[in-house]
């Protein structure tokens, strides 16, 4: 006699615990703590925390350790974990201008005000694997120089001061919030951004290297790249000004693109920006292009069908929760939809045969 | 007799540049009206200010609806204005896969402005289908091929019987030979001739080809940089023009 | 089928008041435009898109203290999927559960509708993958939206001519097209063709897509017709053989693989149903004497 399958809940049970065992691997190698993580795997709990829209590194850390490594599942942890956050209010705009840079590097000239700061970047290494650290108890100690105290002006204000670059439209007006408002196509471009700012690394990357490759061609410089720290600011009402509540490490990229001018209009740069939270250059740099290649009609482009060029296109699929939930729910059961296909397919091949048959006779 | 569409005043400038400027005339039902000029003339603009696909900045275009009589289609809401290009209008474009479903079959192509009026009998929509595609003379055992999968003459002519289908009383063509061979252009020029007479359609075509509109058009209109600069019948502006520009347009035919 | 107080560290059902507030605006919405896709601010729910987020939160709007909640899952309460997010509830909202159609108030579910007929006081919460019925014919959501307002649907049955043409028959087994009240051409969640006279129902039937932040609902005895040709009607179709254990010849049938030599048995999906009838002695081709 047959019996159906029972005892989802016994299985659902035994296979959480046994994930959290693998997650913990082998008892013998020490536990990781959320200060390791923090401090040792820092580019990854900034992703984390560019990604789960939340500045938190201790949650981060967290979210990547119950995700054992699995970064767009500790994003997802963080997202579910913010939404259930109440809203106390919002923070004044942060003036990125006055960011303690760690890094600043601008490709359009080679000096500016305020100087070129490597920081701490991959770029100049070699790709070697260095087997040093396989071993433990290297503490490097990185030369130092005296701060330099110096304003650091963005790059891109110069050439607006000559007006050779676009001037954006300012506006006092609160942008829209994504995660509070069901997405309406056409975007404003706030809501691209806070969309690209919170999209998948490689998404976003793969569709900015789509532009450069002529997918939606927009000829980019980095204007200026610059990491560092800038404080939060938020108005108290009952006090009536604004005070500190902060401090975040962002990384914000504004590109140089191709001019555009006319006989009546004369010759200007256009710009696309990224702004994203940690030290997140890669992602930063995509968020440009993309800002930019999305920004065809308002400049007068030429839609040439290029994914990137599409707002619709770009903003739906960007987010990787949403993507990675949608792509994985099709292993859960659709037997009840294969079976009404099943159906479906042998009466169409009864069918067939019957008329072959009655064909043949 | 009621104009079947009378255009006052048209205008449509892009920025400071004029598309296409007061332009105003009558068509008369069963009247072929042919509108020629070089390109950048405005005479494609002028066809899609027309035909509801781009919004001129002043004028008129009144169409004599079946229900209400004469109405500016430019004050109709979308809906209503959808409806007529379902219906009494077609749209025949020069690039027929701007007009086609690539995707779909020919027989699905011809029955898509039936089902979007309302018909639901299967059998009726292929019968119709089947029927519209010898009339423009495509093989009945193509129904159900992709036109992708056509000649560039027969995607034009099955654009042409997707347009016809549902028996619109005006129909807007848009360099309808163009891009095509010689030899091509010769039997849909035939095959569009003989519909025109047949159904007694109404029809506004947008050409640079003198010899379509001479084969197609009762009455011509000569447009140069936006404005119109003579009109009359065809056999008369064609054998007799009277405008500098005309002139120059007939000659440079007769030269070839 | 026991109620419990709910974990207090969550607040009811999980949602914060406002969203539930806002979520059920936009059900009222729905429910007074019957078919038509009300957008709302979907919120990022502890488990994943596309498993059931939009009718997890549909199902948190709508339950109240008093609710006795049925969560299926292909038409069976055992299911995994079925099974976490009636856990969930427990947990966050502490309502009353049971696997007994007739005693659930409220009944989330993942592609199916139960059998039994459901009546006022009930109300059905389907998840809903893609709510737009015409993504896959037009994928821009600013071209779908217009042709529903403007009516246009002459391209869902190029579809369905293209199926009949290309197969001899409507090739959609699931997530059947309706229109609703004659106006919207709506997706009724990928149930299959099957179930879709029951959407002809007297329970409130509530449609949740979290992922593409839609809502949309049938109210109770709306009108919901299948769209089809008049020469190729609708056939709401199921496996030709009888429950193999209750031995109902009526109700929506798993195929069960049973040995790798061919051998396979039919069983209702709908597992509360299959095990009432035989409780009360209906018996299959397969059940033993003692199946009871």
């Amino acid at each position: 006699m047959y019996v159906a399958v029972k005892g989802g809940e016994r299985a659902i049970d035994a296979a959480h615990e046994w994930l959290a065992e693998e997650r913990r691997g082998d008892p013998q190698v020490p536990e990781l703590s959320l200060a390791q993580i923090r401090e040792q795997m820092s580019l990854a709990v900034n992703r984390v925390m560019a990604e789960g829209s939340l500045y938190d590194p201790e949650l981060a850390a967290l979210a990547i350790k119950q995700a054992r490594g699995d970064l767009i599942e500790a994003i997802f942890l963080i997202r579910a974990y913010r939404t259930t956050l109440p809203r106390i209010g919002h923070s004044r705009p942060v003036e990125t201008s006055a960011m303690r840079c760690d890094r600043r590097v601008s490709a359009t000239f080679k000096d500016a005000p305020g100087g070129q700061v490597l920081g701490p970047t991959f770029d100049y290494t070699h790709r070697l694997l260095d087997f040093k650290l396989a071993a433990e108890g290297e503490a490097p100690v990185a030369r130092q120089a005296e701060p330099t105290l110096a304003p650091t002006p963005r790059i891109t204000e110069f050439l607006n001061r000559d007006g050779l670059i676009q001037d954006e439209a300012h506006s006092d007006e609160t942008p829209p919030d994504m995660t509070r408002q069901p997405m309406e196509y056409p975007a404003d471009r706030s809501t691209r951004l806070q969309a690209l700012t919170r999209g998948d690394e490689g998404f976003v990357l793969g569709m900015a290297y789509s532009t450069q490759r002529g997918y939606g061609r927009n000829h980019p410089f980095v204007g200026e790249l610059r990491i560092g720290a800038v404080e939060v600011e938020m108005e108290i009402p009952e006090l009536g000004f604004d005070i500190c509540i902060g401090e975040v490490t962002l990384t914000e990229c504004e590109t140089v693109n191709q001019f555009m001018g006319s006989k009546t209009e004369p010759a200007q740069f256009t710009r696309g920006y990224g702004l994203v939270f940690g030290q997140t250059e890669r992602k930063a740099i995509s968020m440009a292009l993309v800002d930019r290649a999305l920004r065809w009609e308002e400049l007068g482009e030429e839609n040439v069908g290029a994914p990137a060029q599409d707002e619709e296109f770009v903003l739906a699929h960007s987010d990787n929760i949403q993507a990675t939930g949608f792509l994985e729910h099709i292993k859960l059961p659709h037997y009840v939809d294969f079976q009404s296909e099943l159906e479906l397919v042998r009466k169409m091949r009864r069918e067939v045969e019957g008329s072959m048959k009655e064909a043949a006779e | 007799m009621t104009p079947l569409l009378q255009v006052r005043d048209l205008t449509k400038r892009y920025g400071a540049r004029l598309g296409c400027g007061d332009v105003s005339f009558d068509l008369y039902p069963g009247e072929v009206m042919g509108i020629v000029g070089e390109s950048g003339s405005g005479k494609s603009t002028l066809l899609n200010c027309l035909a509801g696909h781009q919004p001129p900045d002043e004028g008129q275009v009144i169409f004599d609806t079946r229900a209400e009589g004469p109405v500016d289609t430019l004050t109709m809401s979308e809906p209503e204005r959808r409806m007529l290009g379902r219906t009494d209008w077609a749209f025949v474009h020069q690039n027929a896969r701007d007009g086609l479903r690539m995707g779909v079959s020919a027989g699905a192509n011809v029955g898509e402005r039936l089902m979007a009026v309302g018909a639901r009998h299967y059998g009726d929509i292929r019968e119709q289908a089947v029927d519209w595609l010898s009339r423009v003379e495509i093989a009945e055992d193509r129904v159900d091929d992709r036109p992708r999968a056509f000649s560039g003459g027969m995607q034009q002519r099955l654009q042409i019987a997707r347009n016809l289908v549902t028996g619109p009383r005006l129909v807007f063509m848009d360099e309808p030979t163009g891009g095509l061979d010689v030899s091509v252009q010769a039997r849909l020029l035939d095959l569009l001739r003989g519909l025109v007479r047949e159904m007694g359609l109404s029809a506004i075509i947008v050409t640079h080809d003198l010899a379509v509109v001479r084969l197609l058009a009762d009455r011509l209109m000569v447009m140069k940089s936006g404005a119109v600069v003579e009109t009359g019948l065809t056999d008369q502006v064609l054998d007799d023009p009277q405008h500098g520009y005309t002139q120059l347009l007939v000659s440079s035919v007769l030269q070839v | 089928m026991t109620a419990m107080q709910h974990d207090p560290a969550y607040n009811f059902a999980y949602l914060d008041e406002q969203t539930k507030r806002m979520i059920r605006r936009a059900l009222l919405k729905a429910l007074a435009i019957p078919g038509y896709q009300v957008p709302f601010a979907s919120r990022e729910m502890p488990m994943p898109y596309g498993w059931g987020t939009g009718g997890v939160q549909v199902t948190a709007a709508c339950l109240t203290p008093e609710d006795r909640l049925k969560v299926i899952d292909q038409g069976a309460d055992d299911t995994t999927n079925a099974v976490s997010i009636r856990k969930f509830f427990e947990r966050t909202a502490g309502v009353a559960t049971t696997e007994h159609t007739n005693e659930a108030s409220v009944i989330q579910t993942r592609h199916r509708i139960p059998e039994a007929p459901l009546g006022a006081g009930q109300i059905l919460v389907y998840q809903v993958p893609i709510p737009e019925p015409l993504r896959f014919l037009e994928p821009r959501e600013t071209e779908t939206r217009k042709m529903h307002a403007l009516e246009e649907y002459g391209l869902m049955y190029v579809k369905l001519y293209e199926d009949i043409a290309h197969n001899g028959a409507i090739s959609t087994a699931y997530a059947y097209p309706v229109k609703v009240e004659g106006r919207y051409v709506m997706d009724p969640s990928p149930i299959p063709k099957f179930d879709n006279p029951k959407l002809e129902s007297g329970a409130i039937q509530l449609f949740g897509a979290g992922r593409e932040q839609r809502i949309y609902a049938i109210p109770p005895y709306t009108q919901v017709v299948s769209l089809d040709f008049e020469d190729h009607p609708f056939e709401p179709s199921k496996a030709d053989h009888d429950c193999d254990l209750c031995g109902c010849g009526t109700s929506y049938l798993d195929e069960v693989i049973t040995d790798d030599a061919g051998g396979r048995m039919f069983v209702c999906s709908d597992t509360d149903f299959c095990a009432a009838r035989q409780a009360e002695g209906h018996r299959g081709r397969l059940s033993g004497e003692d199946a009871a």
